[in-house]
């Protein structure tokens, strides 16, 4: 194998750059939740909570989560496949563009151009270019698996492929919209129907953009990581073809006990707790395949990683089907449990097998070792430490705000006004804004430890082109 | 043998896709917004309560507040009647929320006069001292441009005429906002049918009490009133309460019931024990200030 005709050049800049914008979404994450203990940090017009959370969230999602999707995708399909990528100068306009419509979104949302439909904010003309850059980006990844040299497809691809349409199927219907003009347009679907189709796209962006690669990865990295196989092929086929026909039914259990037809919210009901053996089969798998490896997670950073992120991933699928029940919605959902969640799957799950990944991928694209691994271990306890402050100050946060909401007197009238029950927020939020420092610091450590890499780092001992066959 | 054709697994993925899709999203297209949701009384925003509502979206406002009652005791004693899909056909897109920083907004509309809104906006501290939601005074500055709102009327298919954009010329930003807070889920006459009776005697539990206690309770009238009759009781968007001269009974329905088409809320959330509690103060307090 002459791994000089891969093209590592294209991953390389993709990791430079979801570093870039990973390091503004969680920058920005710990403005917004200083702004949220301390209201004087708003500047309007510009610099409000109402205009940085979303430039906060989808930093995250498309900046951070598509650009390592982007840098993993490129570098996984031209190793499983054994062939060098499609179109390179495809590959390169992606670059370009990925960098063009991040840029172009932080600066509409900041003017205040929005949609205010979560996770989708952006307006119709950066939808347009989201839309090409997926198109560039599926039909290059697509064209490379179909002039594999191998013919058997490991399982990383499936989910690659299976994201690539499920993401596209999504965002196109979700982003229909009637323009107004350049910077304005209303959504094409009115009230609860509306509702419906965004809670559709928003509970499968996380299946599709947030599950499916980031299992695209695990179920590649870990076996490279380790050097052992993954644990049952048969396991992943089941958990893949159940995951992706069940995920798509879920997206009502965002709406329970609103307007949405009740049979909508019961099907999502139903669907969410199944989804935990999908979701379970993958987590098992990875355990599984750790069969005598445990100690790895001594000696193996890159071990200690996945394993936490999968574990992670496992409680995620638990507490989400949990809350996707009515009676528990009833009492937990609008409160900060909720974030406490969706940050459990994002610090903890996603960028947990982020990092892995690029931690695994660095000394193979820039042929240098790891500059520091005491630096990559502190960066993990710090991640972690910071994200486990994070999401339990924020779930006894929930449990205590949403008790409140609930308290009676005798007579049957509330115990407590809206504002009494707010105010109980301030000790958590603080904790909260503590834990993203944390994380922050830990994320500043690791884009150190790549930047010394480069800079220094000792040129690998071997090339690694050999003892590169698939896991 | 999909694990060795790319193109089937595409297809078959997609299939498995497609299931759930049309049946939790496409389907439910035959049910909502057709007739069967329809309420009557619900009408589309005005021009100045559309240009609100694109205000409330810009600024990101369903970040921090939701727009939806449940049908479950706390919600509906807490914000009023629950909500119905018949009541959104005019929202685009809809504005829900996921999350209650604030308060819930779906039954605003009609709750305080325009003045507590206003001033409100300016700085909500100055009414809720103890708030996270930042000042939008700054909203005051900016005029509303009728031409781009003559565009969005056409866009959405409201009704409007070329008066009532013309009259937008002198309105600004905030005017819009607080047009908007009023029409919220005004639409249903759900306060009228959601008014509180009280059934028997009403007996002042708190006769025998000495004045220390009373004046103590202060809190309460700080937390729930003072932003709108004021700290002393002298009155700003509420009236002077200093010198009333209500019996025990008479203050406590009016604390407890509101005046609804008075601008003044009801606080049976309170509770039968602080709406007493309150009463008695106010009625002290006005002791307090003769002597």
């Amino acid at each position: 194998m002459e791994k000089q005709n891969y093209n590592y050049a294209i991953v390389r800049s993709f990791v430079i750059w979801s570093l870039i914008w990973g390091l503004v979404a969680v920058l920005v994450g710990v403005i917004v939740s200083f702004q949220m203990v301390e209201p004087d940090l708003n500047f309007p017009p510009y610099l409000t909570f109402g205009r940085l959370r979303p430039i906060h969230t989808n930093a995250g999602i498309y900046g951070w989560g598509v650009g390592v999707i982007f840098a993993t995708f490129l570098y996984i399909v031209q190793r499983l496949c054994k062939t060098p990528l499609w179109s390179d100068k495809l590959a390169k306009f992606q670059l370009y563009f990925f960098n063009a419509t991040i840029i172009a979104s932080a600066v509409t949302l900041l003017l205040g151009y929005t949609t205010s439909k979560e996770y989708h904010e952006m307006e119709w003309p950066i939808d347009v270019m989201i839309v090409i850059l997926w198109v560039a980006f599926g039909l290059n990844i697509i064209m490379t698996i179909l002039k594999r040299k191998d013919e058997q497809m490991y399982i990383s691809l499936w989910y690659m492929m299976a994201s690539i349409v499920g993401v596209a199927i999504l965002f196109l219907v979700n982003a229909a919209a009637e323009p107004v003009s350049l910077f304005k347009s209303y959504s094409a679907y009115a009230g609860t129907n509306d509702a419906n189709v965004h809670w559709w796209f928003g509970h499968n962006a996380v299946a599709m953009a947030l599950t499916a690669p980031p299992l695209a990865m695990f179920y590649y990295f870990l076996p490279k990581s380790t050097g052992v196989p993954i644990y049952s092929h048969r396991l992943s086929i089941i958990a893949f073809w159940s995951l992706i026909f069940m995920y798509l039914w879920t997206g009502a259990h965002h709406l329970l006990w609103t307007p949405v037809p009740d049979w909508i919210q019961t099907l999502a009901m139903g669907f969410s707790v199944m989804l935990i053996a999908p979701s379970w089969g993958s987590v098992f798998n990875g355990y599984l395949s750790m069969g005598g490896q445990w100690h790895q997670m001594r000696e193996n950073y890159l071990v200690k990683f996945l394993i936490l992120g999968i574990t992670f991933y496992g409680l995620q699928t638990l507490q989400g089907p949990m809350q996707a029940i009515r009676t528990f919605s009833a009492f937990i959902h609008y409160t900060d449990w909720v974030p406490a969640h969706i940050h459990m799957g994002t610090m903890g799950w996603v960028s947990m097998i982020s990092f892995a990944s690029i931690y695994f991928m660095i000394p193979r694209i820039w042929d240098r070792e790891i500059y520091s691994i005491p630096l990559a271990n502190l960066q993990f306890w710090l991640i972690l430490v910071g994200q486990l402050i994070w999401s339990i100050s924020l779930w006894v946060a929930g449990v205590l705000q949403a008790g409140m909401w609930n308290a009676m007197n005798s007579d049957g009238s509330l115990t407590y006004t809206f504002m009494e029950t707010m105010v109980e927020m301030y000790p958590y939020w603080w904790a909260r804004a503590f834990g993203g420092v944390i994380y922050l610091v830990g994320l500043i450590i690791f884009i150190y430890n790549i930047y010394m890499t480069v800079k220094k780092g000792e040129p690998t001992a071997v090339t690694t082109a050999t003892a590169e066959g698939r896991a | 043998m999909w694990e060795k054709k790319p193109v089937l697994l595409i297809v078959l993925a997609t299939c498995a896709i497609l299931v759930g899709t049309i049946v939790t999203m496409v389907l439910p297209f035959a049910w909502v917004n057709t007739e069967a949701d329809r309420i009557e009384g619900v009408t589309p925003y005005t021009a100045l309560q559309q240009e609100g509502r694109d205000v409330y979206i810009r600024e990101g406002c369903n970040n921090c507040h939701s727009q939806t009652v449940r049908p479950l005791v706390s919600d509906v004693l807490r914000y009023g009647e629950y909500s119905k899909s018949g009541e959104f056909v005019y929202d685009r897109p809809f504005l829900w929320g996921s999350k209650r920083t604030g308060p819930d907004l779906a039954r605003l509309g009609g709750k305080y006069p325009d003045a507590w809104h206003y001033k409100h906006m300016d700085s909500p501290r100055s009414m809720v001292p103890k708030t996270n939601m930042p000042d939008y005074e700054w909203l005051r500055d900016y005029p509303l441009d009728p031409q781009m709102i003559q565009r969005k009327m056409e866009t959405l298919d409201f009704p409007y005429t070329p008066e009532e954009i013309k009259a937008l010329e002198d309105k600004n930003e905030m005017d819009a906002i607080v047009a908007y807070m009023q029409k919220l889920g005004s639409d249903i006459p759900w306060r009228d049918t959601t008014e509180t009776t009280i059934v028997g005697e009403l007996v002042n539990p708190y006769t025998e009490t000495d004045q220390a206690t009373i004046s103590s309770w202060g809190s309460i009238y700080l937390e729930n009133c003072a932003a709108c009759h004021g700290e002393q009781m002298e009155g700003e968007i509420g009236p002077e309460l200093i010198g009333e001269d209500y019996d025990d009974e008479i203050l406590f329905e009016l604390i407890y019931s509101g005046i609804t088409d008075g601008g003044m809320p009801g606080f049976s959330s309170l509770g039968t024990d602080k709406v007493w509690k309150l009463t008695n103060f106010i009625r002290n307090y006005k002791a307090d200030g003769d002597q």
